[in-house]
């Protein structure tokens, strides 16, 4: 009940930030539909559709880490928290009332994403209904490194931080703009030592039928999904304790 | 029983003393203003009593329960309206309100029942639907007041209340600080030595992490020879007592 109440309240304060609409689905959507607009024109086989979508929603997803970021380095630096620290608030119910709304946004934001690509030429299969159940380990992991970089730095930081830098590279090296094997080299070595490319090729796995290649990449998300949890979690309970 | 009751409470940052063996003892009902100039230890000791932070040394009993050795339980004894303005700004004031019924666990009925009795008694019937964000300093100020209220402590820390408010505003919590009085312990900590002087029962004033003197406005005035309250408390803090 105590964690609801709380949960109820981090959904509230993403859904009215209007930043945050525009952000989570606004841009995304933009670029899906700007994308297949060149698509049309130059045929590209990375801007298929089949790639594409899956590629969009993971990168729509990873402002999950800007929202998680911003409102908790916000909520530290409001007294808002320091009166909750001092109700029967525990820190479990603190993490999990930050997580968990973010599962729901983050489902109804691809599948919108999910729509919009049937509208362009998505075949409108079951395996979609796979793709938004994977969504929720991929949310999962962007919402633990935002609750991460939330934990640390302040609102300016986490702006700069999560909003540009951390975006950009979630995009650079999760192969959905640009294909990583034309890169090569130490570029695409580290794109594959990190969670995004995965997560982006889990969901391609997941629409195009490829079962097998589906726990490998799962693997590499909930392993990082985990690591950042855990890290999180113990950061915020030591500023809770400071 | 006392309301409160710190013995020998102590807290330390690696080379710097903030609070030094403190001892006092707060009735129950009474309004204690707590006074001192900025590093005197008022904060801190606020803090260490609302289970904010730990205490190095020493223990404090709010209504018999240690702070130390149960702060869960101590904590669902208290409220706390921080120094800056704690509201979930996206929250509308009467979501801020049910909010903090939540974090007490509070049951829907009586969630209703005391949002309702809570924003009667804090006039803020007329501005439930407003976001807290957009609310004028004075009403954010009562609206955090009435949040540390409405989970029915039994004592009530006030961190700086009136701070930054216009004349008005001061005058309408003044009353309503007022109306608290006899209902629920208060312990409130100022910079203003008018407002000290009017609201409280007892004053103590710190300096350096340390009680200095201890009683009513009146005590401390006759103690000091001083003309006004200022005067005693400027003679106090720079040990000039007559």
């Amino acid at each position: 009940m105590k964690m609801w109440t709380f949960s109820k309240r981090t959904a509230k304060e993403i859904l009215r930030d209007p930043l945050h609409v525009a952000f989570g689905l606004g841009f995304p959507l933009i670029l899906l539909f700007l994308m297949s607009a060149i698509q049309a024109s130059v045929p590209v086989p990375l801007f298929a559709i089949k790639k594409l979508a899956p590629g969009i929603v993971v990168f729509g997803l990873s402002f999950m880490t800007l929202f998680s970021a911003t409102l908790l380095a916000k909520d530290r630096e409001s007294a808002l928290l320091q009166r909750l620290y001092a109700t029967p608030l525990s820190a479990g119910d603190f993490i999990l009332g930050y997580m968990l709304p973010t599962l729901p946004i983050a489902a109804v934001q691809s599948l919108l994403c999910c729509v919009a690509s049937m509208l362009l030429g998505l075949p409108a299969t079951a395996a979609i209904f796979g793709v938004l159940l994977f969504v929720l380990p991929i949310a999962l992991l962007f919402v633990s490194i935002g609750l991460f970089c939330g934990s640390i730095w302040n609102v300016k930081q986490v702006g700069g931080i999560c909003g540009a830098l951390f975006t950009n590279l979630a995009a650079w090296f999760s192969g959905t703009w640009f294909d990583l094997n034309l890169v090569g080299g130490t570029f695409q070595k580290i794109a594959y030592a990190l969670p995004f490319v995965h997560a982006v090729e889990l969901e391609r796995a997941v629409l195009s039928g490829n079962h097998g290649d589906i726990f490998l990449h799962l693997c590499w998300v909930v392993g990082y999904a985990a690591v950042f949890c855990i890290a999180a979690a113990l950061l915020f309970v030591r500023q809770m304790k400071k | 029983m006392e309301a409160i009751q710190t013995v020998g409470l102590v807290k330390r940052y690696k080379d710097l003393t903030a609070v030094d063996g403190l001892d006092l003892g707060i009735g129950q009902g009474e309004l204690f203003s707590l006074l001192g100039v900025n590093g005197a230890g008022k904060t801190t000791t606020i803090k260490m009593l609302s289970c904010l932070v730990k205490p190095t040394g020493g223990d404090a009993f709010l209504n018999g329960v240690s702070i130390v050795k149960e702060p869960s339980w101590a904590k669902e004894k208290i409220g706390i309206s921080p120094q800056e303005t704690a509201v979930a700004p996206n929250l509308n004031v009467k979501e801020n309100l049910e909010l903090m019924c939540g974090a007490h666990g509070f049951s829907k009925e009586k969630t209703r029942r005391k949002t309702e009795e809570i924003s009667e008694r804090f006039g803020l019937g007329n501005v439930l639907k407003k976001r807290a964000g957009k609310l004028s300093g004075g009403w954010q100020r009562r609206l955090s007041i009435a949040m540390a209220l409405i989970g029915e402590p039994e004592i009530l820390f006030l961190d700086e209340p009136t701070l930054g408010l216009d004349v008005l505003a001061r005058a309408d919590l003044w009353d309503l600080i007022r109306s608290l009085k006899g209902k629920v312990t208060i312990i409130l900590t100022t910079h203003y030595m008018e407002e000290a002087e009017a609201l409280s029962d007892r004053i103590g004033i710190m300096k350096d992490g340390r009680l200095l003197a201890l009683g009513t406005a009146k005590e401390l005035k006759e103690k000091t020879n001083a003309k006004n309250f200022e005067d005693a408390f400027v003679a106090i803090v720079r040990g000039q007592n007559g």
